[in-house]
């Protein structure tokens, strides 16, 4: 310990209860992480899950911080259910409220935002990849912020829309924030909702609603939800060093 | 401290000596990039030799692929912990590099820069030797723009964010001088096998 105290930017590991959990959609559950020492963060970083067996194997992985760095003493974890997963399987068929894992973090230098980067803001989330811009969001309202903002959010259905409810509230709250879904398998519920795979016209639509070219851009998600999004707003003419990315990996 | 109820799922496993300590096994190849895939086309591709602030080499796309080519096939492991095995990769080895254009290594760093303006550093000592190329191919194919491709460093050895993607500069430096990541914190280095993610681990 006397060697970590002197090593002022080592991040060492810890653990941490599951103080709650609640479901998001069929696939997708929240973890209120309460770690014995929470550490400030900043909106859009990650937190590494580290989980040991009993033969020792342990397994990491890194998952977003969807909660806001205003909301102390906590981080919450947005947990996907993957096919073979081995640690997203753990967290839906195993974890249980009152349960300590071990994480590190949170991590990350590049996908961030604060009020300082200023706007137009936009977001453009895949799935579960909604996750960091919600922490960015909630850090928004959190500070006050009426920044010109929007996420255009791409889920398969209604149903599968993670935050779906508090994500319409602050729409219609306005400050400044405007959310575009695009249901990719579902009929769009609302006008301005969309219903296909997204496109350069969705994002010049998308884009004309700033005044101006935005400040910059977060895009999560898949790696071919990135890949196609990205793509098309440098075909859009978008300054490249103003898109920060962030793809799911391994 | 166990955590209840995990139990290893991993094939990682059948290959303890190969995988790293927090890594698992993927059969797949993920995509990880900072910010958009860069657009370059082979005609306007070059790589440079630099050091300090002075060009000392500069290869077309066509010059490079004059140069002698290499083919290994080596473990990779990236530092969102997962790890692929026998990747079959070809392209110029630093070594060959620097036979090519005369130079012996001016300093004990290097910082690879790339298209997107990435870059990221790494000791001379484990550029050459065998240890790092260039690639220009993976399993035989010219390599994907989503991988890196026209070229991508390779230094397998270390976290795949040192094997910078869409690399178009070495440049020697008289200090080890903190890439991208590195700025960003992440781990000076990044040995796998030390566990060496994140700064000061």
């Amino acid at each position: 310990m006397a060697l970590e105290s002197i090593r002022a930017d080592h991040v060492p590991r810890q653990e941490a209860t599951i103080e709650r959990i609640e479901r998001q959609t069929a696939r997708v559950k929240s973890y209120f992480l309460r770690p014995q020492n929470w550490r400030a963060f900043r909106a859009g970083q990650h937190l590494d899950v580290i989980l040991t067996a009993p033969d020792g194997y342990e397994a990491q992985r890194s998952y977003s911080v969807a909660s806001e760095p205003e909301l102390e003493g906590l981080y919450e974890l947005v947990v996907e259910r993957l096919e073979g997963g081995e640690v997203s399987a753990f967290f839906h068929d195993v974890a249980e409220a009152g349960d300590a894992i071990g994480i590190r973090g949170p991590f990350g230098g590049h996908f961030v935002w604060s009020g300082q980067d200023g706007g137009p803001l936009l977001l453009l989330g895949g799935g579960s990849g909604v996750a960091p811009l919600m922490s960015i969001l909630r850090h928004r309202a959190a500070i006050g912020s009426e920044i010109p903002t929007i996420l255009l959010y791409s889920a398969r259905t209604w149903d599968d829309v993670i935050f779906r409810e508090e994500l319409l509230a602050r729409d219609a709250a306005g400050g400044n924030f405007t959310l575009l879904l695009n249901l990719s398998r579902d009929t769009a519920r609302r006008p301005q909702d969309a219903s296909r795979r997204i496109d350069a016209q969705m994002l010049a639509d998308t884009l004309a609603r700033f005044g101006a070219a935005p400040r910059l851009t977060f895009v999560c998600g898949s790696n071919a939800f990135v890949g196609n999004v990205t793509d098309r707003l440098l075909d859009l003419g978008l300054n490249p060093q103003t898109i920060r990315t962030e793809r799911f990996g391994g | 401290m166990v955590t209840r109820g995990f139990t290893r799922k991993s094939a990682a496993a059948d290959k303890p000596d190969r995988i790293p300590p927090g890594q698992h096994l993927v059969g797949d190849f993920p995509v990880l990039t900072a910010g958009p895939t860069p657009r370059v086309s082979l005609g306007d591709w070059s790589f440079t030799l630099k050091a300090g602030p002075r060009p000392v080499k500069r290869w077309t796309w066509a010059e490079f692929h004059a140069l002698p080519q290499t083919q290994t096939i080596r473990d990779i492991h990236c530092v969102t912990k997962w790890s692929k095995l026998d990747t079959p990769w070809s392209g110029v080895l630093i070594d060959d590099l620097l036979a090519e254009a005369g130079l012996e290594p001016p300093t004990a760093y290097a910082l690879a820069h790339s298209y997107d303006g990435y870059s990221t550093n790494v000791p001379v000592a484990d550029l050459v030797g065998g240890k790092a190329m260039v690639a220009t191919h993976y399993e035989g194919q010219p390599l994907a723009r989503d991988h890196g491709g026209p070229a991508r460093l390779l230094v397998p050895h270390l976290y795949f964010w040192k094997s910078a993607k869409w690399i178009n500069a070495l440049q020697f430096t008289e200090r080890d001088e903190a890439g991208f990541w590195e700025l960003r914190g992440y781990h000076i280095y990044g040995d796998p096998w030390r566990e060496q993610r994140y700064t000061g681990d």
